[in-house]
C-alpha cells in the first residue's frame, strides 16, 4: 500500500497546534425570545467551514484545495472536484474496481464530492448497516470503519483486510437516550 | 480504563504540540484551530422518531484544563442547510450565533440568498437557550416545538487516527487490534436542535449539510 503514502502531505502539513483559552465569558443570563429583536444581529457572515459527511475534506481533498473546498457550495464541488477525489482514490487504494455498493471509481468519486449528508425522514437512521445506507448520521455510527470498507474492501468487503477497520467500534462515553444524547464533557 | 484514556486526552492534547485532522478537526488552514472550526455534523432521527436531530460540533480537541474558558465566538454563525429536492441547494436553513452566553435559533426558513454568504434571518426566530457552563447539567428548551442545546460535550467521534496517520505515513502497514481511540478524553463545543420532521419541508430523502461562516 505504498501508494497511500501520497497522502502524507495532508497528515504532516499540521505541526503545531496550541490551544489557547480566549475569552472568558460565563454571563449566563437566560433571556427572553423577545429579546431576539432588540439585539443586534446585522451584518453579512461569509462562509468559513462547511461539513457533509465525515473526513471526506481530510481524506479527498488535496492540501492546497481545502479552504477552498469548504468554501465551495455542495451545488459546485462536483463539477470542481470530482476528478480530484478520483486520483485521491486511486492513490489510496491503486487496486480499486469497484466497492460494497458496487459504485466504479467515477461514480464512487462523484457521490463523495458533492459534499452532503443524505437523511430520510422515514427510515431508521444510519451511515450503513448493511441494508440502509445513508439515511443520515446516528452519533454511534461507526463511519470510519464504513468509509474504510468503502475505500479498501473492495466489491466484497474482503481486500486489504488490515485496513478495513480501525478496531475502535465505539466512543469513549456512553450517548444519553435522550435530548442532548451527547455524553457529558470530561 | 477511563482515567488512563483521560491521561492520554491529556497527554495528547495538552502537552506538545499535535497533529490531528480527522473527521472534519482541522481540516483546512484557514479554519484550523479556530472557532469556526467544524469538526462533525450529525442528522438522525430524535428518540421521539416523529423529530429529526442535527448536530454541529466545533473547536475539537478541547482539554478538560481548557473547558472552564472555552466559548462560541459571537462573529461565528453555524448554520444548518437543508435541500429537499435533490439539487444540493439549500431550501432552509437552521441558524444558530450566540450572543452574550445565550445561543438564539432562527428558522427552519429559507435563506435570504442560497450560497456562501447569509445573513441572521431575525424574522424567523426558533428560541434560544442559555449556553452551559462547563460542569453544570445541560441547559435545554423547547420553543416552538424545538429543542434546543448549546455548550461542552465529550467529543463524540471516535477513530484510531494515530494509526491511520502511521499507515499514511507508511510507517504501519494495517490498523492495531484493538485500536486506540484518538478522541478519547477530549471535548467539543456542540450545538444541538432537535424539531418536528413537518417543519423540515418535506419526506423522503434530504440533503443536509453545515457551515460555518463569520462575520
Amino acid at each position: 500500500m505504498k501508494t497511500i503514502k501520497n497522502i502524507v502531505a495532508t497528515a504532516s502539513i499540521l505541526t503545531s497546534i496550541l490551544f489557547v483559552g480566549c475569552s472568558d465569558d460565563d454571563s449566563f443570563t437566560s433571556q427572553p425570545i423577545d429579546s431576539q429583536t432588540e439585539i443586534d444581529f446585522s451584518g453579512t457572515y461569509t462562509q468559513q467551514d462547511q461539513m457533509g459527511r465525515p473526513a471526506i475534506n481530510t481524506v479527498f481533498v488535496s492540501s492546497g484545495n481545502k479552504d477552498a473546498f469548504n468554501t465551495t457550495t455542495p451545488s459546485a464541488m462536483g463539477a470542481s472536484f470530482q476528478s480530484a477525489f478520483q486520483t485521491k482514490l486511486l492513490a489510496l487504494n491503486a487496486g480499486y474496481t469497484t466497492n460494497l455498493l458496487g459504485l466504479d471509481a467515477p461514480t464512487f468519486t462523484s457521490v463523495l464530492a458533492t459534499d452532503v449528508l443524505n437523511v430520510s425522514t422515514t427510515a431508521p437512521t444510519t451511515f450503513y448497516d448493511g441494508t440502509n445506507v445513508l439515511t443520515g448520521r446516528a452519533l454511534g455510527d461507526d463511519v470510519i470503519d464504513v468509509e474504510l470498507i468503502l475505500i479498501f474492501g473492495g466489491p466484497m468487503a474482503a481486500d486489504n483486510p488490515g485496513l478495513t477497520s480501525d478496531n475502535v467500534g465505539s466512543n469513549d462515553k456512553a450517548f444519553l437516550t435522550s435530548f442532548p444524547y451527547l455524553a457529558s464533557p470530561w | 480504563m477511563k482515567k488512563s484514556k483521560i491521561l492520554l486526552g491529556l497527554a495528547l492534547t495538552g502537552v506538545l504540540a499535535i497533529t490531528l485532522i480527522a473527521a472534519d478537526h482541522i481540516d483546512a488552514p484557514a479554519v484550523a484551530g479556530g472557532k469556526s472550526d467544524i469538526t462533525d455534523f450529525y442528522a438522525f432521527q430524535g428518540s421521539n422518531t416523529d423529530n429529526m436531530v442535527f448536530v454541529a460540533n466545533v473547536q475539537g480537541l478541547i482539554t478538560p484544563t481548557a473547558s472552564s474558558s472555552a466559548s462560541f465566538d459571537e462573529n461565528v454563525m453555524v448554520e444548518f442547510n437543508i435541500d429537499n429536492n435533490g439539487d444540493n441547494v439549500e431550501d432552509l436553513v437552521i441558524q444558530a450565533i450566540p450572543r452574550n452566553g445565550v445561543m438564539f435559533f432562527f428558522g427552519p426558513v429559507a435563506p435570504g440568498t442560497a450560497g456562501t454568504t447569509s445573513m441572521v434571518k431575525t424574522e424567523k426566530p426558533l428560541g434560544s437557550i442559555s449556553i452551559t457552563p462547563y460542569g453544570s447539567e445541560p441547559i435545554i428548551t423547547t420553543n416552538n416545538g424545538a429543542k434546543m442545546f448549546a455548550g461542552l460535550r465529550d467529543d463524540p467521534f471516535f477513530f484510531d487516527f494515530g494509526q491511520y496517520s502511521a499507515i499514511i505515513a507508511g510507517t504501519a502497514t494495517s490498523f492495531n487490534n484493538p485500536g486506540s481511540d484518538t478522541f478519547a478524553g477530549s471535548n467539543v463545543m456542540s450545538i444541538v436542535v432537535e424539531l418536528p420532521k413537518s417543519l423540515l419541508g418535506g419526506t423522503g430523502t434530504l440533503n443536509t449539510w453545515v457551515e460555518t461562516k463569520k462575520k
